[in-house]
């Protein structure tokens, strides 16, 4: 049952942020990039996989989980952060430099573009 | 030197943080001495490095001393030597060139410089597969910030496309990760090499996705062909030095296909072996046709070097799928030979731009140059290098190339045509040439000349064509032997410790 939700939050999360992406406009393509990191930090999580009740902390179970995927996320997670930050910063300075939000930088609009 | 192997990613990252501190970060000549020195630095520990990994160990370096698997691990062997000391040759020259004023027109140029490296040289050194992600990530970053470099237009919408590029890749290369680690529970290279070897068949299928995956972003890295739109125009908005400093970023991607396809999906009792060969071969002819094509077709000097960019890597990545032990030699020698001139010409192409006023690097006819005969005959030299023509080195490189193809069907297809496309990189070359320094106008020429350290510079990178001739037999043999020893299976090392 939980691969399941599991398989399926993934899935969604991802088919949502392709779709996203695949739109013309910067802020939409962010937030795609964003909803694919986060099928991929979940995707990261199971990897190591998927069982209830085993101890994080040495001493405390008599099982435990595999500790190597939730650091591997934990780093995905903060690089993810740190990238999606910048690309903000550099939508704006694109909006503010190319006079639109077009990820190619022209409006669609090909007298416009001409000059 | 039991320490060598991290020194080349230790180096920068201290430059670049003392670099944003108080001495440093509000005076740039101050730093452009400090962060020169640090380069000197770091070409002498890299060429000590070559020389040491020369006698044939492969150098285990044991971070915080963690046995293998389990703690992250650098490998010095040849391949990565050789390559970290390329990276640190192309560091310095493009710094010499930025001195010019270049790095002025920006915050931040030398700590991003020394950012880039120091990623550069982790991927380049690590042992893992996610510690390779986390490199790629900082050479990224700070490639984002070196591509916008003094702002602009062009350089705004070449920045978006890149970023954008490479965030998805980062997710693709996370995924193929994830997919690796849950099939085989390990990230260490070394260790995955052993485990695919006795994968369980149930498993394969999965591993296979991976490396898909993994061949889709390190594809993405090289810009082969149906992922190389970014590069033309990222390349040539980006300012002269960084654009240089660019022309190893592709290699990097070239690199990552010869180890991870190298050292982990090949073997023969792998079930992967040979895995993504045939794509890569007509990927590379493909993106070798095709760049050439845009070679002609290009209206700026700038772009039809970027474009000479893409036949470097169509003739690396189609020799590389042939996969023995003379191709992959032959792929480390031609890496050599064209990165170094890709960053010649690029920096050249700015020096000759400078001189032609508006038009710029424009293929139209302008003012006469101040110095036609010091840039002409630069440019000739630098064209017949990238060309292939005899006596430099781009005629010995492609000659190894061509002789790698061992089939007769191989053959054919190559030679075809890797000649084909040098017949039109020469006949573009041959009319940008006479463009740029015989078709004026009756305007004056200017009165800037080119700065003293931008021609060392270039003179510096072109004479490693001869270079390259000269010692060619020396360096040919080096190849070879990090073709071997890429190919002979890395051995868990739990000894040698530090």
């Amino acid at each position: 049952m939980m691969e399941l939700v599991m398989s399926i939050v993934i899935g969604v999360l991802t088919a949502c942020g392709v779709l996203m992406m695949l739109r013309a406009r910067t802020f939409a393509v962010m937030l795609g990039l964003t909803m694919l990191s986060y099928a991929v930090n979940l995707f990261i999580f199971v990897s190591g996989g998927l069982t209830a009740g085993k101890g994080a902390v040495l001493g405390r179970s008599d099982i435990y989980s595999d500790p190597l995927p939730q650091a591997l996320v934990l780093t995905a997670i903060v690089i993810g952060f740190a990238m999606t930050a910048f690309l903000v910063i550099l939508a704006i300075r694109a909006r503010a430099d190319l006079g639109n939000d077009h990820v190619d930088g022209n409006s669609g609009n090909a007298q416009e573009d001409s000059d | 030197m039991q320490h060598l192997p991290i020194l080349p990613i230790l180096i920068p990252l201290l430059t670049a943080a003392l670099l944003l501190l108080p001495p440093f970060q509000t005076m740039l000549s101050r730093q452009r001495w400090f962060s020169g020195a640090s380069l000197l630095l770091l070409v002498l520990v890299s060429a000590f490095g070559l020389y040491e990994s020369a006698f044939g160990a492969t150098n285990f370096y044991l971070l915080g001393n963690w046995p293998q698997p389990f703690g992250i691990v650098l490998v010095h062997d040849r391949l990565a030597a050789m390559f970290v000391l390329l990276t640190a040759v192309l560091a310095l020259a493009a710094w010499l060139f930025s001195i010019g004023g270049e790095d002025g027109l920006g915050a931040f140029y030398h700590p991003l410089l020394h950012f880039l490296l120091m990623g550069i040289n982790g991927a380049f050194l690590t042992g893992d597969l996610f510690n390779l992600f986390v490199f790629f990530e900082v050479l990224l970053i700070s490639s984002y910030g070196l591509l916008m470099h003094s702002g602009g237009k062009a350089r705004a919408r070449a920045g978006l496309h890149y970023v954008l590029m490479n965030l998805a890749g980062s997710a693709v290369f996370l995924l193929a990760l994830a997919l690796l680690y849950a099939a085989l529970g390990t990230l260490n290279i070394a260790d995955m090499a052993q485990k695919i070897s006795q994968l369980e068949p149930s498993q394969v299928p999965l591993v296979k996705a991976a490396a898909g995956m993994l061949l889709l972003v390190f594809g993405l890295k090289a810009a082969v062909l149906p992922l190389h739109f970014w590069l033309p125009s990222a390349y040539s908005a980006a300012t002269p030095a960084v654009a240089a400093m660019f022309a190893v970023m592709t290699k990097i991607g070239v690199y990552c296909l010869l180890r991870v396809f190298g050292t982990l999906f090949a073997g023969y009792d792998n079930p992967l072996a040979d895995f993504g060969q045939q794509m890569l071969w007509l990927a590379g002819l493909a993106t070798l046709l095709l760049a050439a094509m845009g070679v002609v077709a290009a209206q700026s000097l700038k772009k039809l070097i970027a474009y000479l960019v893409l036949v470097s890597v169509g003739s690396l990545i189609s020799v590389l799928a042939i996969g023995t032990v003379p191709a992959v030699a032959a792929v480390l020698y031609y890496c050599l030979h064209s990165t170094l001139i890709a960053a010649a010409l690029f920096l050249l192409a700015d020096l000759i731009a400078k001189q032609r006023g508006t038009v710029a690097d424009r293929l139209v006819s302008g003012r006469p140059l101040q110095q036609p005969v010091l840039l002409g005959s630069l440019f000739i030299l630098a064209a017949l290098a990238v060309v292939g023509m005899p006596p430099l080195s781009g005629f010995v490189g492609k000659i190894w190339l061509l002789q790698a193809a061992t089939d007769a069907s191989d053959k054919i297809a190559l030679w075809s045509v890797v000649l084909l496309s040098s017949l039109l990189v020469l006949i573009a070359l041959t009319r940008a040439g006479s463009t740029l320094f015989w078709r004026l106008n009756k305007q004056q020429a200017g009165t800037e000349r080119c700065g003293r350290a931008q021609l060392v510079a270039v003179f510096s990178l072109l004479l490693s064509s001869p270079l390259l001739v000269i010692f060619g037999d020396a360096v040919m043999q080096f190849c070879l032997l990090a073709a071997q020893q890429l190919h002979t299976p890395l051995l868990l090392s739990t000894t040698g410790g530090h």
